[in-house]
């Protein structure tokens, strides 16, 4: 039997690897896209070719850099402190209903295509980390370090649940026309809205699963600040 | 026409500049490498299309080496005044939100907006990259916005900006370079013979062994690829479209949006997806790599579950 070559395989056992060991992740990846480039047999220059036109294709990823001037300059005028002291003022604001509010606003507005309003740089770090932990203190007093931590990650962790899984029910999103263009190619016409739609039952599913592990947060966190220092 | 180029442009000036002031900061005993690392990736954005890309591929490579190798380093910013942030929060209050929801604001404007407003028969914003264009103009606007409230020069929100991008350091080029290895598995056809090796331990006649084996392989090659997008047509072709929609009579727009959704699991699982799971652990100072992974993984697993459920019951007739 002919199948596909297996050598290029190899790149994956250097990602395995390399992240198994904790090396540096920029050069497990170089390292990797270098071993799979020749395990398939690339000459040189068309391996260096490949990473280049690769790279300045994927050049809207760094774009998020933009963001950084006005992040950094409202950090600077106090808009983290801002942000932590109107929850204080919010009297029902707790740490799991903030971030579920966050889930809820984050799917709905994904789902009608906003992707771009939330986001790590944008709203994870000035605003929605330093609310969470401001609530948590408003409600249970001073955290622990490894507590304020996981609230933080979670924090993270709930911005990319509510993105992944509304956009997916918006028409116009990349991967409901990637999907109706698969299979096109293959000789299936399939309708985009069609598509869409089946999103909805994971997207619920994930605001159920998420949601309710937000809300269990405020009774671990109870749990976690009495146990702390 | 205002295109895409134009942002880069923006980019990599932002970036250039920052190159200029991380070469001068003598607080940083890495200055000289940490500078060029800047001004190489400056260059990229104004010059990449311009060049050879096999000279681009070089460039890769050493940016690549410059960052694994520990030459990225940030200075030591001056920190602030104690007490200033409180009370610049106190004298601006809610008007320090305005630029920080400008950005999307703006964006959406541009999205919505603009996206068909012509001008002597020109589209304003390159029609193929409406969202990123307006994003960039929604930057540059929102910048102009907190420049004027917090009353300081352009070149502190420069520096600002810099002491962002130095706090985030090599991290800031993983995603276009995981991005970048992600082309190279797809012209090495990785994918091909991941789902090769999927095939090769399903049992055919079995619906639930191929459900459970395109799921699963789903989120295997997302992980690996750090992207569903990259994933889907591969292991669609070589697992899900055979044996799922051709033999078991699948149906295929269903079995397309769970798998899709069943690879997004496997995103909240890899450190592949750079700029999900560890830009953020960056930008928030988590002393642990993983501990966005270790957040996201109770969620991703019981929605991978209930997801391989769904294929189950609602794709297969």
């Amino acid at each position: 039997m002919t199948g596909p070559a297996l050598w290029p395989l190899l790149g994956i056992a250097v990602v395995v690897l390399g992240f198994a060991v904790r090396a540096n992740p920029v050069l497990v990846v170089a390292a990797a896209a270098v071993v799979t480039g020749l395990a398939a047999r690339l000459s040189l220059v068309q391996l260096l070719q490949v990473l280049g036109a690769a790279f300045v294709k994927n050049r809207f990823l760094m774009l998020f850099v933009l963001t950084l001037p006005v992040i950094g300059l409202l950090e600077r005028h106090g808009l983290r402190e801002h942000a932590q002291a109107w929850v204080r003022r919010l009297r029902a604001a707790t740490a799991g209903r903030l971030l579920l509010l966050y889930l809820l606003l984050r799917q709905v507005a994904s789902s009608l295509g906003l992707t771009s309003l939330g986001g790590h740089p944008q709203t994870v770090r000035p605003l929605l980390a330093p609310m969470a932990e401001a609530a948590a203190e408003q409600t249970h007093g001073p955290l622990p370090e490894p507590v304020r931590q996981r609230l933080r990650a979670l924090a993270a962790a709930t911005d990319n649940v509510g993105l992944f899984f509304g956009e997916d029910i918006f028409i116009a999103f990349g991967a409901v026309l990637l999907i109706q263009s698969f299979f096109r190619d293959q000789g299936l016409v399939l309708e985009p809205l069609a598509i869409a739609l089946w999103g909805i039952p994971t997207a619920l599913a994930a605001f159920l699963i998420h949601g309710a592990r937000l809300l269990r947060l405020d009774r671990t966190l109870a749990r976690d600040a009495r146990s702390g220092p | 026409m205002i295109r895409l180029q134009h942002v880069y442009l923006l980019l990599g000036l932002l970036l250039a500049w920052a190159a200029v002031l991380g070469l001068r900061d003598r607080s940083n005993p890495r200055r000289w490498t940490t500078g060029l690392f800047w001004a190489l990736l400056a260059f990229a954005f104004l010059a990449g299309d311009k060049v050879p890309t096999a000279a681009m591929g070089v460039l890769v490579l050493v940016l690549a080496l410059l960052a694994g190798l520990g030459g990225v380093r940030g200075g030591a910013p001056r920190p602030p005044a104690p007490g200033s942030q409180l009370r610049e929060a106190q004298r601006l209050g809610h008007r320090l939100l305005a630029p920080a929801l400008l950005i999307p604001g703006l964006t959406l404007l541009g999205v919505l907006g603009l996206k068909h407003l012509r001008l002597g028969g020109v589209p304003l914003l390159e029609p193929a990259s409406v969202t990123l264009v307006s994003l960039g103009l929604a930057c540059a606007g929102a910048t102009a916005v907190a420049l004027r409230l917090t009353r300081v020069r352009p070149g502190v929100a420069v520096q600002e900006g810099r002491r962002l991008l130095d706090a985030i350091g090599w991290a800031a080029l993983l995603p276009l370079l995981l991005a970048t290895l992600g082309s190279v598995f797809s012209v090495c056809g990785v994918g091909e013979a991941v789902a090769a090796l999927v095939r090769l331990g399903v049992p055919a006649h079995s619906p639930l062994a191929a459900v459970l084996a395109y799921g699963l392989g789903m989120v295997a090659l997302t992980m690996i690829m750090g992207n569903a997008f990259a994933a889907f047509p591969v292991m669609t072709a070589g697992v899900g479209l055979p044996l799922l929609v051709r033999l078991h009579h699948a149906d295929p727009a269903i079995l397309g949006a769970l798998g899709m959704l069943t690879g997004y699991c496997g995103t909240l699982l890899t450190p592949m997806a750079a700029n999900f799971n560890i830009v953020p652990v960056v930008l928030l100072d988590l002393p642990d790599p993983n501990a966005v992974i270790k957040a996201q993984a109770p969620t991703a697993l019981a929605l991978l579950a209930v997801n391989l459920t769904f294929i189950y019951w609602l794709a297969l007739p």
